[in-house]
């Protein structure tokens, strides 16, 4: 399986690189149109600020490229939020493939939501044999909120979406490379989607 | 609702784990990465490891274990240590660290903060403050405690907070070594000053400790070292009582 990771310069790929290795993959970090075009599965990660992570988009036409995508396409935290049309941080607009309005969490909660919440009424293959209430691990100060397209809810301050999917375009709020066995879950069936 | 997080730290020097270790079968007590995956497979929520000996040659050395660390397990991790520069921050976080712990470095340049939040996001910033208290007051110390700095751990804290710390790593040096409980006084009064996670380290020793430590604490995440590396209690042991008690923990 060719699998390409797109590397834009917005933070940590290596632990999502050795997360799919250790599911037997070796996926290729680019940016090259060419080659993600090319690729069966596409990751879209992200860690850091959405203004100056769609900015790195921008300056390699990746904007243009990943919404034209065609293969399953997973963001990560900040990747699936880019993916969104509009984030609050620095009012940043984002990709558009989710209609939807990324919102800051309000200082009633501590901020970031960081660490291991539970995810509930999970939808698509992506959550095959992941049980409703199991554990994923979160770092993050804006949510997206229940939408049409959620297909994992999650419970801080309010439900807000811990997974999205549209078509061929899946986004977890959560990182699936550092939630131990149930991430690998995560990972394993986003690879093996039909 | 967020787990109560279980995090045992990992004394380094010279590339090896410091603190003995009762794991059964281990093969190697001073290897890094087995000690990682043991802890990883026992259900520690994150791990934190404490390079104590970071010159430059070591910094070297210490970005192959991190790496090797960061292709082993699959639960976040924070290494902290000698850490000084954003040139030391990026190059852990490319090996695949997910934080950075800084202490003695931010309190001569608090700026460092700033600059380090700004360009690594202040998710990945943790602040260790090692306190102690004097006279009725926390005081924050430096360099591994040797050096009171005369800053007061309160205004400290909000400060770390706002120049962007993501997280707070609160070590009472009263009660570190002790096992006689965290000092969840100051970590009440601590949770009343900040809005960001707060790490209790320093005085586990016995099972009601954690429970306490989140309950009358209200910390976020309780650190331990002794405790786990000498089989006094395990990570599971101290999860189900914890759940026992009502506390969420991911279990």
């Amino acid at each position: 399986m060719n699998v390409v990771i797109i590397d834009y310069g917005a933070g940590n790929v290596f632990s999502v690189m050795t997360a799919l290795q250790r599911l037997g993959v070796r996926p290729v970090l680019s940016h090259e149109e060419m080659v993600i075009r090319r690729a069966d599965r596409v990751i879209f990660p992200g860690v850091g600020q959405a203004s100056a992570a769609m900015q790195q988009l921008k300056n390699t036409g990746l904007h243009i490229l990943i919404p034209q995508l065609k293969m399953p396409v997973l963001g990560i935290c900040l990747g699936m939020q880019l993916m969104c049309r509009q984030t609050e941080e620095e009012q940043t607009t984002g990709l558009g493939i989710f209609p939807l309005e990324v919102k800051r969490f309000s200082s009633s909660v501590k901020v970031p939501h960081m660490g291991w919440n539970r995810i509930q009424n999970l939808k698509t293959s992506l959550f095959r044999g992941v049980e409703s209430g199991d554990w994923v691990y979160f770092v993050h100060s804006y949510y997206l909120p229940f939408c049409d397209d959620t297909v994992a809810v999650c419970d801080y301050q309010q439900q807000f979406s811990a997974a999205v999917c549209r078509e061929n375009f899946y986004g977890c709020q959560f990182h699936p490379e550092k939630s131990a066995a149930v991430g690998e879950k995560i990972l394993k069936n986003f690879l093996e989607i039909a | 609702m967020l787990a109560k997080r279980i995090i045992p730290c990992l004394d380094v020097k010279e590339g090896r784990t410091v603190k003995g270790v009762n794991f059964l079968a281990l093969k190697d007590a001073g290897d890094i990465v087995e000690l990682s995956a043991r802890y990883s497979e026992a259900g520690a929520d994150e791990l934190v490891f404490l390079d104590i000996t970071a010159s430059c040659d070591q910094r070297k050395t210490r970005l192959n274990w991190v790496e090797q660390v960061a292709r082993t397990v699959n639960i976040p991790f924070t290494v902290g240590g000698g850490i000084t520069s954003e040139a030391d921050v990026e190059a852990l976080l490319k090996r695949g660290a997910d934080k950075i712990s800084v202490n003695s470095a931010v309190l001569a340049d608090p700026d460092l903060i700033d600059r380090l939040a700004y360009h690594f996001g202040r998710q990945c910033i943790v602040v260790a403050i090692d306190g102690k208290q004097v006279d009725g007051s926390w005081q924050v110390y430096s360099h591994g405690g040797r050096k009171q700095t005369g800053r007061e751990l309160y205004a400290w804290a909000k400060e770390v907070e706002e120049r962007g710390a993501g997280e707070i790593l609160f070590t009472s040096m009263n009660h570190d070594g002790t096992h006689q409980g965290f000092a969840c006084e100051a970590m009440a009064a601590l949770a009343g000053e900040v809005n960001i996670p707060l790490i209790a380290s320093g005085g586990a020793g016995m099972l009601a400790d954690f429970y306490k430590v989140f309950s009358e604490g209200k910390a976020d995440a309780a650190l331990a070292a002794g405790v786990f590396h000498y089989g006094m209690l395990t990570i599971g042991q101290v999860k189900e009582y914890l759940k026992i008690h009502g506390i969420e923990v991911r279990y």
